[in-house]
Formats: structure tokens, C-alpha cells, sequence
């Protein structure tokens, strides 16, 4: 997983609230075995007409946005599936981070798997931000994982929190698999204390 | 550790393996069920790695997202789908993890065969890459839907880390009017508490309407806590449970039953358990529901009308429900009753088990499809196809004018060939009424196998109550 420690790029301004996983990567879309990939299918449905050319209005194809790094949206954003491919089609897109009232949570546990900061803030300074990315390219935000502050084009910073544990695996880049390995032995030993009454599945 | 602990407090704790400084635990997982969709990376990752997996004797495999839900023994011509399936077919064979074949009669949706099989379990800690893992936490179990990364991070290590959730209680106090099922409950709640309501929380639901369910109905409740935003949804085992998980083929059997259901009867919430949420519905008050919006929150009784945007102080929220009403193509005003519907979808991990289906043969039983109407009918599993069949319902919905298909998730995603074409109104019991979800273009009403059955037979969403 690639770090995430300072981001500083255009915003595009999705100002949409339950922005669902179906929205993200419509399911037509999960029958990949790769990770990569996904970008061009991002939003699918919102970005492209049913013939496949572009909907010239939907934010991402407006020339200003078509390389944003960070993405305003409304609360709720990445409600319903668990599918990591939202998570996957954003990161191929270009978007390292999302900046929201709120998020589902399932959605939000995916992006920092994944290298993406899902940043939490009240709906007024999303507000504020949604019109800085309005004024396009020349607005551009600075995400800053270490200070949790996202700067204001005017300079202004906007304080956010983070779990700890993830904006340490996030800034570092970490393996959560690796780090869970550490605590081999106290699995063991959880496993060694199981009930003798617990089936196993066997014999399929 | 305080003296009052909620149901989902007790499996927490049992579960935690170790506990880091910050609060973070390294949270053991009992089961873990995987599907095509969502664990061809996650193997990818253990190869990569030279990992194996940890418990093969915990995890359980099985197609249901992409396959074709017509005869199937000719293979499956779908290319993208075919690989998915083969890929999985290599990855449980080359890491030994036990799997239900596609003609096999076991097979079927992952949320439907966990607890048909007693794979799932009272007081268990289950987890599939799938948000609607929700649906065993009828089981008394914390069961929740998990990332790709995440089910290799299982897969590797039989454990996830995670910080534990609020508890949210749900209780729907009396009893439901006749017509009125479990569905209808849990559309409500959603109405009621909206989609992002149970967000951060696991709900348990309680109450008298809760408790008269049985598994089926307990499993469609739990199933959409996903859609009121919950990690998970949970309702504490009793008799009824220990009933039907008996003489399962994976669950404890003989001394070992007796000892388990002994510690099954431990599980329930404490009196005096504290809940960071509580929320109380009347059970009288809930008529059959039906959705008429693009998010599970956008749901009505069948004698509502569709809301006016106008109505709507919140300019956000007006544009909202307008591009709404514009994708669903419905009129502010318009009475739910009576709107034409041109698909009928009986199925999903929601609503497809066998009570489930007895329900809608009920309603279809000496009538016939609308003109016009194509009508699906798509058990959970190969098994529960048998029983159905074994009980005649298979006549009744062929005699009735409905299709009769195989096992799988079909026309509740839009993955495999059992999709809306754009434009087309489906009257569905799945559980996701998101723009395009059963198709680009696909508009869906949520509702109840009963109120499914209704609106095939006339053709118009309908009171079910009211149908001679």
C-alpha cells in the first residue's frame, strides 16, 4: 500500500448526499480478479451516456476536475456493498482522498487498505470546501495526514481527526497482515482455548 | 468489564484475541464465508505472499453473485463470469478450502446456506466480503460484511482488527397485523431511523414482533441493517433458533449440542444492558411497506403517495428526492397503489428462503401473471429449490405464469444475466433500490414475497391485504 502523508491537488465537488457503492462501481463491473484497472468505469453510470460517450455536465468530465486528487462529496458517502472496488475504482481514477459530513462505515475501513484518506469533517467546512473545489484548478486543497489539517486555497487550515492506529498505517504504508502476525502466539493460545463442543466445517 | 453486557458486548469479548494501546483488538473470527466476487485479490494477495490459509476448517466457498440462474449443467457462457468462477474453483482447490460445487445441491447464496447448512452459529464472530453477512446475526452471531483486503487479512489470520461498535437497540413492541411480515418491520425501521441511522452501531433488535418471527423472518431483518448504515444486526438466540439449528448438518451434535445451547442460553443482553441508541416502533402501526425512492430510506406504506420535493424545506434534500422521482418516474402526489409494474423479483439473501417463497405461492396459488408482467422466482439455495419442489410450489408458480430458477443472488445486483432493461419497473424483495442496481436504468420497489406475489398477479403495485 502506498503512503498517504501530504496531498496537495484539485478537489472536485460531488455535491451529492448517500453517494452508494452501486454509484461508485455498478456490480457490472466486479467480475475482474485484478485490482487495477477500474478507473475508466468510475461513477459509470452518473459519468457516461448509455451509448459510452461522456455526460458532459457530471463533474469529473469537466476539464478542471478531470485530474482531481481529493473528492467533496455529501454525507454518507459509500453506503451500501462492501465491494473494496469502489475504493479501487477511485485510487485508479487518481483520488487519494474523499472529504465528507460522514461515511459508511464499511466504505471507510476499505479506503485505508487502500492508501486513500476518507476525511471526516462538519457539513459547514464541507461546505466551504465544496466551494473552494467549485472555483476549479486554481483552488487547490493540501491534505496533510501528520498535522490532520486540510489547507484552504486562502491558506486557512481545518483541523479533522483520524484513529490513530490507521493514520500510522496509513503515513507508513503499513501491511495490516504483517502487523497482526505479531500477535501470532496470543492466536495460538485463543485457538488452543476454543470450546470442545465448536464444530469445524469438514468433510465437504 | 461491567456487570450489564448487551448481547453484542458478550461475543465482542469473547472474541478478543489481544488488545492494542489504542483501543484497536485483534478480534478472532469464527466463520468465514467466501464468494467469487470479492476474494479473487485476496488469494492473489496470499500467493504473493506465500501465505496459506489459517483455518481452512472455518471457511466455507460457494458461487452465487454471477451465475446464471437457468439450467446450468451446460456450463457458463459469460466469459468474465466464467473466469470468476474458475477462479475460484483453482484458488479452494489450491488452498484447500472446502467449497460447494455449482451443481451441487448445497449450493446457493452465501448468506442463505451459512445458517441452512449450521455453519453459522450462536455467540460466532462470522464475516464474508459481502456487506449482507448481516443476515446470520439472526443467528445470535455478530456477523458483518468485510473489504477484499480485509478477507485476505482473514484468510491469513483468522482474526481482523478492529475497535468495537455502539450498540444500538431496535425494539418493535406488540404484534403485526395480518399481511404484515418481517419485511414490512425491517422497511420500516429503515424509514424510520434512515440509512445512515445505524451507522458506527450494531443493532439488536427486540421486542414481541422480533421475538414471533421465526429464522426466516429473523434473517430477512437482520439481512438490511446494512441499509439503516449498521456494521451489524443482531437478535439474542432463543428456542426458536436452537430448534432450527438442531440436526444441521455443521452444527454440534448430541453432548456437544447440550453444551453449546447452554452456552447459547448465556448470550442474550443483561437486564440493564446499556444501549448508546434506542429507537421503539409499534408493531400495530406497520402496514405493508413498499419503497418508492432510490434509497432504502425513500419507503412508504402501500397506501401512501409519493411525497412532494416541494415539501421539502432542505434545498439539498428537495434536489434529492426530485432526481428521485425523475429516475424512478413517478409524480409527486401519485398514489403507490396502482403503479404499473413491468418485472416481478422474488429472491435475494432477503427474502428467498422456503417460508419465503410458501408466502408468495399463497398469494399466486389458482391466479395468473398480469399481461405484460414477467415474473421471477429464484430460490436461496439448491435445497431449498427441492423443498419447494417436494411441497408442489414450483407448480403453483409455473401454473401461475412465473419463471422457476436455479440457486443465486440473480436479479438483486445486475452481475449475472437476470437483469432490468432501462426504464423497467420491478416490484422486487431484494434489499438495494439504488440507481441501476438491477440493471442501468432499472427502477426497484422493495417490498415484502407477499406484496411481490400481488403486484404479478395484477400487474400494479398492491395492497396485499386487499387482494380477493
Amino acid at each position: 500500500m502506498d503512503k498517504f502523508t501530504v496531498l496537495t491537488g484539485a478537489a472536485a465537488p460531488l455535491n451529492m448526499a448517500n453517494v452508494d457503492t452501486d454509484k461508485i462501481i455498478p456490480a457490472r463491473f466486479l467480475k475482474t480478479i485484478k485490482r487495477t484497472g477500474l478507473g475508466k468505469d468510475l461513477f459509470s453510470n452518473l459519468r457516461y451516456n448509455d451509448d459510452g460517450s461522456e455526460k458532459p455536465d457530471f463533474v469529473l468530465n469537466q476539464p478542471k476536475y478531470r485530474k482531481a486528487e481529493i473528492l467533496v462529496a455529501g454525507e454518507n458517502f459509500g453506503c451500501g456493498s462492501s465491494r473494496e472496488h469502489a475504493p479501487w475504482a477511485l485510487l485508479d481514477f487518481g483520488i487519494r482522498c474523499v472529504i465528507a459530513p460522514s461515511f459508511a462505515d464499511i466504505f471507510h475501513g476499505n479506503c485505508f487498505k487502500n492508501g486513500i484518506l476518507p476525511v471526516v469533517l462538519p457539513a459547514e467546512a464541507c461546505e466551504q470546501l465544496m466551494a473552494d473545489a467549485a472555483l476549479g484548478t486554481n483552488a487547490r486543497l493540501t491534505v496533510d495526514l501528520a498535522r490532520q489539517v486540510v489547507v484552504r486555497p486562502d491558506g486557512q487550515e481545518i483541523h479533522f481527526e483520524v484513529d490513530a492506529f490507521r493514520k500510522h498505517c496509513l503515513l507508513n504504508g503499513l501491511d495490516d497482515i504483517g502487523l497482526t502476525l505479531e500477535h501470532v502466539a496470543a492466536i495460538d493460545t485463543y485457538e488452543k482455548n476454543e470450546p470442545a463442543w465448536m464444530p469445524v466445517i469438514a468433510g465437504v | 468489564m461491567s456487570a450489564s453486557r448487551t448481547l453484542f458486548d458478550k461475543i465482542w469479548d469473547a472474541h478478543v484475541v489481544d488488545r492494542m494501546g489504542d483501543g484497536t483488538c485483534v478480534l478472532y473470527i469464527d466463520r468465514h464465508l467466501v464468494h467469487e466476487v470479492t476474494s479473487p485479490q485476496a488469494f492473489e494477495g496470499l500467493r504473493l505472499a506465500g501465505r496459506k490459509v489459517r483455518r481452512v476448517d472455518a471457511t466455507i466457498a460457494v458461487v452465487d453473485h454471477n451465475i446464471p440462474t437457468e439450467d446450468r449443467r451446460s456450463g457458463i457462457n459469460e466469459p468474465e463470469s466464467k473466469l470468476q468462477i474458475e477462479t475460484l474453483e483453482k484458488n479452494v482447490a489450491d488452498f484447500g478450502v472446502p467449497y460447494f460445487p455449482v451443481l451441487d445441491d448445497r449450493q446457493g447464496i452465501v448468506h442463505v446456506i451459512g445458517p441452512e447448512q449450521g455453519i453459522s452459529l450462536p455467540g460466532m464472530t462470522i464475516v464474508c466480503g459481502d456487506s449482507h453477512t448481516s443476515t446470520h446475526g439472526a443467528m445470535g452471531a455478530l456477523a458483518f460484511g468485510i473489504g477484499t483486503s480485509e478477507v485476505e487479512h482473514v484468510l491469513a489470520t483468522q482474526t481482523l482488527l478492529q475497535k468495537p461498535a455502539l450498540n444500538m437497540l431496535v425494539r418493535v413492541d406488540g404484534a403485526v397485523g395480518p399481511g404484515v411480515t418481517a419485511k414490512d418491520i425491517i422497511l420500516a425501521v429503515i424509514g424510520e431511523i434512515g440509512t445512515a441511522g445505524g451507522n458506527g452501531h450494531v443493532i439488536e433488535y427486540a421486542g414481541e414482533a422480533i421475538r414471533a418471527l421465526d429464522m426466516a423472518g429473523r434473517m430477512t431483518v437482520c439481512n438490511m441493517s446494512i441499509e439503516a448504515g449498521a456494521r451489524a444486526g443482531l437478535i439474542a438466540p432463543d428456542d426458536v433458533t436452537f430448534e432450527y439449528i438442531k440436526g444441521r448438518p455443521y452444527a454440534p451434535k448430541g453432548d456437544d449440542f447440550a453444551k453449546a445451547v447452554a452456552y447459547w442460553r448465556t448470550l442474550p443482553s443483561d437486564d440493564g444492558a446499556k444501549y448508546d441508541k434506542t429507537v421503539v416502533l409499534d408493531a400495530a402501526s406497520i402496514m405493508p411497506q413498499v419503497s418508492w425512492g432510490t434509497s432504502p430510506e425513500a419507503v412508504l406504506p402501500i397506501s401512501g403517495v409519493v411525497p412532494d420535493p416541494a415539501s421539502e424545506p432542505d434545498e439539498a434534500k428537495r434536489a434529492q428526492m426530485q432526481r428521485m422521482l425523475d429516475y424512478m418516474g413517478l409524480t409527486a402526489g401519485q398514489k403507490l397503489a396502482g403503479t404499473k409494474v413491468d418485472v416481478v423479483f422474488i429472491g435475494s439473501c432477503t427474502n428467498s428462503r422456503i417460508e419465503d417463497l410458501r408466502a408468495a405461492a399463497a398469494v399466486a396459488a389458482g391466479k395468473h401473471v398480469a399481461a405484460g408482467v414477467r415474473a421471477l422466482v429464484v430460490p436461496g439455495s439448491g435445497l431449498i429449490k427441492k423443498q419447494a419442489e417436494s411441497e408442489g410450489l414450483d407448480k403453483v408458480f409455473l401454473d401461475a405464469g412465473f419463471e422457476w430458477r436455479e440457486a443465486g443472488c440473480s436479479m438483486c445486483l445486475g452481475m449475472n444475466p437476470d437483469k432490468l432493461t432501462p426504464g423497467q419497473r420491478c416490484a422486487s424483495t431484494s434489499n438495494r433500490n439504488f440507481e441501476g442496481r438491477q440493471g442501468p436504468g432499472g427502477r426497484t420497489h422493495l417490498l415484502s414475497p407477499a406484496m411481490a406475489a400481488a403486484a404479478a398477479v395484477t400487474g400494479v403495485l398492491t395492497d396485499v391485504r386487499e387482494l380477493a
